[in-house]
């Protein structure tokens, strides 16, 4: 393997994106992504079931979309890597055994890599050797599945989780509100769209965990300092809905939408720049679908230009979940000479960021 | 005819069937563990063997019905090894296998109807109906199913091959011998390999799940004036 530049082949079906991304070394080849989306709008979310349906049938179909983008064969990848947590158990497994079947096929190592770590993986494509990855890296990740602020110390075996959601992802909260609101699904976008029409500062929603008893000090960090809580703002805009309905006036949605999204907004980004500054890191990474919200990356960087800190945000399309990230990471891993999993290992749906790459059993 | 045939509809099985000679056997008594067991099988039945893939002349999927995770596993892995091959693909339902058996193994009698009948979890039976062949012929044939639904529902008065029949004395007649019987792909490998000498269609691998998932669409919210 020439381990220099290696050609890698990423599989990623967490959720309900069947992803096969191509790299080599830092440099995208092909991102080639199949979703499901559409098939769980009439629910209002994700349902497994559908999902892990849609990872079987889109499988093999975008894998050969993805080999025909990359203008690459079987043969000439030097490693395969795959998401094998943490994310839905039974979409896992489809990917997972994917990619099992294709390391048996070619006799290629294979990598069961962790999907937040290659959310942060995806921010090292474009970048050469050189210029790789910062001595004190930040990343926020921000999704329908996952609320994140990671340190990446080293992206091929040191990452420490600094804080997360204690209940619903970030995501889960904007759909779980569009519904409230009558926007439909996916609740990220409608909302965001309409916010714009609001007044940011019409309602105060709660910013969960921020009183002093969660946040403590720097020097004496209270239980969750660098950690979020979306459940309770939901309820409070169910509640100022229906405050409105018993009054029998009209709900100003336009408004609740802008004031609840900067509710998000604002916990979301003063506690990863908290931690940020506190854990000396210089440069934060921004992945996840939400990174996508126009007013999440605005006060992101407002925020981060003012605390000194660099802000990079990955192209949209490897923002949310994808093969390339994976791929990304699997390379990062083969230049660095880790081990492969081999092809004995099981899906873990809550693997720890601190697990980048299982070993092998 | 060298075949390779999984199926994971219960247990996770694999075998390479040589024309009708099974040369290699894999399976696994755990139900809950397909996409861990399934690629060192493959790897492990074709390297004992001294075969490698690109000779195989088709792979055999067993497309259930069995429980939708690790039917998945097992379709998945036999459509990559395809693509990755490129050797052909075909499926056959599980059920076909254990009637094979039944048939093979002289617990059926000629031209007469019987039952075959696996665990769907939640109190449930994968299900089909199949005639016995005549004297010396050795593929049954299907008459109906498959089906999913409580082991009480299924036609009386029908000796049942499978699980099934383990798991619902009360309610099923089995087969002494075939009581705690599941699909094998040895056996799934055999009844491709007799329909395509036949010159029978086989089927793609599509996956017979028989039930939809538990999503439900959420009902409109409540208006507190409502
Ligand atoms: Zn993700």
């Amino acid at each position: 393997m020439t381990t220099a530049e290696p050609l890698i082949l990423g599989v990623e079906s967490s959720c309900d994106e069947t992803g096969i991304g191509i790299v080599r070394g830092t440099q995208l080849l092909t991102n080639t992504v199949s979703s499901s989306m559409d098939e769980h709008v009439r629910f209002g979310g994700v349902i497994p079931e559908i999902a892990s349906r849609a990872h079987l049938e889109a499988f093999v179909p975008t894998l050969r979309a993805a080999l025909a983008d990359a203008g690459v064969s079987l043969e000439e990848i030097d490693a395969i890597a795959v998401t094998a947590g943490p994310g839905l158990s039974g979409a896992l497994m489809v990917g997972v055994a994917a990619a099992k079947a294709l390391a048996v096929a070619t006799g290629k190592p294979l990598f069961a890599i962790n999907h937040l770590v290659a959310h942060v993986g995806v921010g090292l494509i474009g970048r050469t050797p050189a210029d790789g990855l910062p001595p004190a890296l930040g990343a926020l990740l921000v999704s329908g599945g996952h609320t994140e602020i990671l340190r990446v110390v080293d992206i091929a075996g040191d990452v420490e989780l600094l804080g997360s959601t204690i209940d619903d992802a970030a995501g889960e909260a904007y759909d779980k509100t569009a519904r409230i609101l009558g926007l439909g699904y996916p609740g990220g976008p409608a909302i965001d769209r309409l916010a714009a029409q609001g007044d940011p500062k019409a309602i105060r929603f709660p910013r969960g965990l921020s009183q002093p008893k969660y946040m403590g000090t720097a020097e004496v960090p209270g239980p969750h300092r660098y950690d979020w809580s979306f459940s309770g703002l939901k309820t409070a805009v169910a509640r100022s809905v229906e405050q409105y309905e018993a009054a029998g006036l009209d709900v100003p949605v336009a408004d609740i939408a802008a004031s609840f999204q900067e509710a998000v907004v604002d916990i979301i980004t003063s506690k990863a720049v908290l931690a940020c500054t506190e854990h000396g890191i210089t440069e934060l990474l921004l992945g996840g679908g939400v990174a996508a919200n126009r007013r999440l990356r605005e006060l992101t960087q407002e925020r981060c230009e003012a605390a000194g800190i660099t802000l990079t945000v990955p192209p949209i399309p490897l923002c949310t979940d994808n093969g390339a990230m994976v791929a990304a990471l699997g390379a990062q891993l083969v230049m660095s000479g880790r081990s492969p999993s081999g092809i004995a290992f099981g899906t873990n749906s809550s693997l720890p960021v601190t697990t980048v790459v299982l070993p092998k059993v | 005819m060298l075949l390779l045939a999984l199926d994971t509809s219960a247990a996770a099985t694999v075998a390479l069937v040589r024309d009708d000679v099974v040369v290699g056997r894999f399976a696994s008594a755990d139900t809950r563990s397909h996409a861990e067991v399934l690629a060192p099988a493959v790897r492990g039945v074709l390297a004992d063997a001294g075969v490698a893939g690109t000779e195989l002349d088709a792979i055999i999927a067993g497309v259930g019905p069995g429980p939708f995770t690790g039917l998945r596993a097992g379709l998945v892995t036999a459509r990559t090894l395809g693509f990755a091959w490129d050797v052909a693909l075909h499926g056959v339902m599980s059920l076909d296998a254990l009637a094979f058996d039944a048939v093979a193994g002289n617990a059926t009698t000629p031209d007469t109807e019987f039952l075959v009948g696996t665990d769907a979890r939640r109190g449930e039976v994968y299900w089909a109906a199949y005639r016995a062949p005549a004297q010396g012929a050795v593929l049954p044939e299907l008459v109906d199913g498959p089906h999913v639904g409580p082991a009480a529902g299924l036609p009386g008065s029908r000796p049942v091959i499978g699980r099934a029949a383990g798991l619902y004395p009360e309610d099923l007649d089995g087969v002494p011998g075939f009581t705690t019987a599941d699909p094998d792909a040895a056996s799934l490998g055999r009844v491709a390999h007799a329909r395509l000498l036949a010159g029978r269609l086989l089927l793609d691998t599509s996956p017979l799940y028989l039930r939809e998932s538990d999503a439900r669409v959420p009902g409109p919210r409540k208006r507190a004036t409502a």
